[in-house]
């Protein structure tokens, strides 16, 4: 027998358990029309694969699988998708999918699996997703998300949470009583898939007959034990349940599956049971009805979606002016922004409580440091230092203290005697916290944008500068040719001038190309010799030598003439003149025969003659130059 | 050794001169191998700035402003720090926290940026103002603001030739909502831990009646 271990705060509220568990689960009646938030689980929602007018059965899904799904509960049309008063602390609406129920309820065909044991774990677990389990113990994690993957560590030891250590509720409590066995072969199915060393089922000592059946029901399985442990709020919290069944505390920021340890709840293991073994999803849940303002308390087995109010009036809801609806406990539900709200997989508790059945909110006092909330707080935290840091807004001060171990269990406040909304405070921090968290990161974002753009924006500017000092650079090279040859008249004075100097040298480089033409045939005659000489014994010089006399041979060949060039050159000279003297004397002879009927024409021949006579001139001129 | 020993003036000269060379050695040493990149009070004083990029203190950017600051700039021109943004300026630099000068704009709620699609003509000039390439689009196609990019500065506003821009603040969704402090010593309803708000639980005849 396991000793149970104690942990630290903690308080004995009023638990009223027995105005809802001294009738049985009732099954609720259908609604006429059930409305389906998409987003009942903590995580982003998945998407709507049903149209407006669509008719569906139950069991059908209704989203697909990007998000954990919902499935539709029954039956029936859907008639809309909208925005909706939904169970939320902000009272905002939220988009649900609008089911008006037939009354036949009639069911998809269900895919149970057949022997769960002998199926792949990762299967089961992709299942227990597409069932849309979320935990039904009252925060709506994905069942199948704490599951671990195939191939990773699975964990120690299994903790079956029937806790319920809230006041009022108690809905795990009958469950316990009255489907132990169900809950058994959905425990049954996780050990299969998670496979831990031990199952541990922890119940407090205020449910006697829940313990019973529960006992009875695990028998004399191996490894398995249901613990019994002193009532105490808020031992049902995850890390309290934990420390309660192992003395193992889970690490400030950590996971239960960092030491080794999967909770569930009893009425997810239920859920569980049901997905495998009869293949059905989830589409109802048990949820405890009670408060003065209810006469016939109790507990029904309700269909997700199911208007509270319809779930109110089959409990003889009795309303008084004004009335608060809770959903959850007195410690940590909250109110309804309207009794429309659907009942959600969440939805473990609702509570109409009578009037002055809850202490009505007294104004709160100043903190007189007494220090009661650190010793009632779970989490070991100061929760005095943390209101005065929330107060003072340092956010930096409530992270080193902790803020975020903090359970919102609602102990500090409950023992308050300043009536200090303690958990309000750490809750609107938590979201300061975040918020800021959030804005530091968008403000570094925007700091990396803005200098990758101020980088940008410079590289832009230098490339562009680059590029004009490039041109201008091109510009002025081009400046600097023209003033090198001003005119371009006397560029080609100058051209003229060098050629001609260049066909003045000509004549010196005569004599040179005498004397490079006797080197090379001195040079021939020798490689001739020596290819003659050669007596053949190494191929590779012979054919070098031959090589050699070819090129000298070519060499020579491409050497030029130069008395015949200059014979060409003088004779073209003559040429000119003589076709010169020509056009002149035809000219004088026009001139000659012209009647003066023209003058222009006269003028014409004059001038042809003139220009004639000028350039036979220069072209005299030129010899005179040359010679 | 005969004059150190002969003259302890000189020795003694001697000794902080040799002390002060082999200090200032490891000195040089150390600025050159342990030197600072940058300002690091402006990079200090850079990462309490929002990064809205808004240069409504008249700096173009917050860079800037943060250098300018080191400079003996007020800490009061930054109307999307507001008073936090002072407040926390004011601790980084020991100095009093001084209000917001109005000159430079009112601390606002954050808005982002909306281009009324059907409205713009493509003419990037927005894009151009876009201090953090927060502005989808190209000439003659149309604009988008990327909203998460967005820092709200409403640079882009002023340049938009067809006033299609205008700026939206962020609507409140159920991801982003959250709890407000309660307010100190007022007897309010909401303050309890458990049942809040007891009159909102009300059904439909209560609201009738």
């Amino acid at each position: 027998m396991r000793r149970p271990h104690d942990f630290h705060g903690g308080i004995y509220p009023l638990e009223r358990k027995e105005l809802s568990n001294q009738r049985e689960i009732r099954r609720a009646k259908i609604s006429r029309q059930l409305v389906l938030p998409i987003s009942q689980h903590i995580g982003p929602p998945a998407k709507v694969t049903v149209s407006t007018g669509d008719r569906v059965l139950g069991g059908q899904r209704l989203t697909d699988l990007s998000g954990l799904p919902v499935h539709a509960p029954t039956s029936g049309t859907i008639t809309a998708i909208e925005d909706r008063p939904i169970p939320h602390v902000s009272g905002m609406l939220g988009r649900c999918i609008v089911l008006d129920t037939d009354g036949e309820d009639t069911w998809i065909d269900l895919d149970p699996v057949a022997d769960y044991r002998g199926a792949d774990p990762q299967k089961l677990i992709d299942r227990l997703f597409e069932a849309g389990i979320a935990g039904l113990g009252g925060a709506g994690f994905p069942a199948a998300r704490k599951l671990p993957r195939a191939g990773g560590n699975g964990p120690e030891t299994l903790i079956i949470n029937g806790t319920e250590c809230e006041p009022y509720i108690t809905a795990d409590d009958l469950l316990m009583r009255e489907q132990a066995h169900r809950i058994v072969e959905g425990i049954d199915i996780l050990a299969h898939i998670a496979e831990p060393k031990e199952v541990l089922i922890g119940i407090e000592d205020n449910k006697p007959e829940a313990i019973a059946a529960m006992k009875q029901a695990v028998g004399d399985r191996d490894h398995w034990e249901v613990v019994v442990f002193p009532t105490k709020y808020p031992s049902g919290g995850e890390k309290q349940l934990i420390e309660i069944l192992t003395g193992k505390q889970v690490p400030s920021g950590g996971l239960p599956a960092h030491i080794g340890i999967l909770c569930q709840n009893v009425g997810t293991a239920v859920a569980v049971r049901d997905a495998i073994v009869d293949g059905r999803p989830l589409v109802s849940r048990v949820t405890t009805v009670t408060g003065e303002s209810a006469t016939d308390r109790g507990n029904f087995d309700v269909l997700l979606g199911t208007p509270m109010r319809d779930l109110l009036e089959q409990a003889d809801y009795q309303p008084t002016k004004p009335q608060r609806l809770v959903m959850g406990g007195p410690m940590m539900g909250f109110t309804m922004p309207s009794d429309e709200c659907p009942i959600v997989k969440t939805t473990n508790c609702l509570l109409v409580p009578g009037k002055g059945e809850l202490a009505d909110p007294a104004a709160a006092q100043a903190c007189i440091r007494c220090g009661m909330c650190a010793e009632a707080c779970p989490a070991e935290l100061l929760p005095q230092q943390l209101y005065w840091f929330a107060r003072s807004k340092d956010l930096e001060r409530l992270e080193e203290h902790h803020l975020f171990d903090c359970i919102e269990c609602g102990a500090c406040s409950y023992v308050c005697p300043s009536r200090i909304p303690l958990v309000q405070y750490y809750r609107a921090s938590k979201a300061a916290v975040r918020e800021h968290q959030a804005e530091t990161m968008k403000a570094e974002q925007a700091r990396e944008r803005f200098e990758a753009r101020q980088e940008r924006m410079e590289r832009l500017a230098a490339e562009k500068e680059a590029k004009r000092a490039a041109r201008k650079r091109a510009a002025m090279a081009k400046a600097a040719d023209k003033t090198d040859g001003e005119d371009p008249i006397k560029a080609a004075i100058e051209r003229a001038q060098a050629k001609k100097a260049a066909q003045m040298a000509a004549g010196a480089s005569a004599n040179d190309d005498v004397e490079k033409r006797k080197k090379i045939e001195a040079r021939l005659s020798k490689a001739r010799e020596k290819l003659a000489a050669d007596d053949g014994s190494d191929p590779t010089i012979t054919a070098a030598l031959q090589k050699a006399v070819a090129t000298t041979e070519q060499k020579l060949a491409e050497l030029p003439e130069p008395s015949a060039a200059d014979s060409a050159d003088s004779s073209g000279a003559d040429a000119q003149r003589q076709k010169i003297e020509v056009r002149l004397s035809k000219a004088r002879e026009k001139l000659a025969a012209d009647d003066g009927s023209n003058p222009t024409v006269t003028a014409a021949l004059e001038k042809a003659v003139a220009t004639t006579e000028a350039k036979l001139d220069a072209l005299a001129g030129k010899d005179e130059a040359v010679s | 050794m005969e004059l150190l020993t002969g003259s302890p003036f000189s020795a003694a000269l001697l000794a902080m001169l040799g002390l002060g060379a082999l200090f200032g050695c490891i000195l040089g040493y150390a600025s050159i191998r342990f030197r600072a990149e940058g300002n690091p009070i402006a990079d200090q004083i850079n990462a309490i700035l929002p990064q809205t990029q808004c240069g409504q203190c008249g700096y173009p950017g917050c860079r800037p402003y943060a250098e300018a600051i080191v400079a003996g700039e007020p800490i009061n021109k930054c109307p999307p720090g507001g008073e936090a943004g002072i407040q926390a300026l004011a601790d980084l630099l020991d100095v009093e926290p001084i209000p917001l000068d109005a000159e430079h704009g009112e601390e606002a709620e954050t808005a982002v940026a909306f281009i009324i699609e059907e409205d713009c003509i493509g003419c990037t000039k927005c894009i151009q103002a876009c201090p953090v390439d927060a502005i989808l689009g190209a000439a003659k196609q149309m604009h988008t603001v990327i909203s998460d990019e967005c820092t709200g500065c409403d640079l882009c506003v002023e340049p938009c030739p067809v006033d299609c821009i205008e700026m939206r603040p962020l609507p409140k969704t159920l991801a982003n909502w959250h709890w407000d402090l309660p307010v100190a010593g007022l007897s309010d309803v909401s303050q309890i831990i458990a049942t809040d708000r007891p009159n909102e639980g009300r059904s439909n005849e209560d609201r009738a009646a």
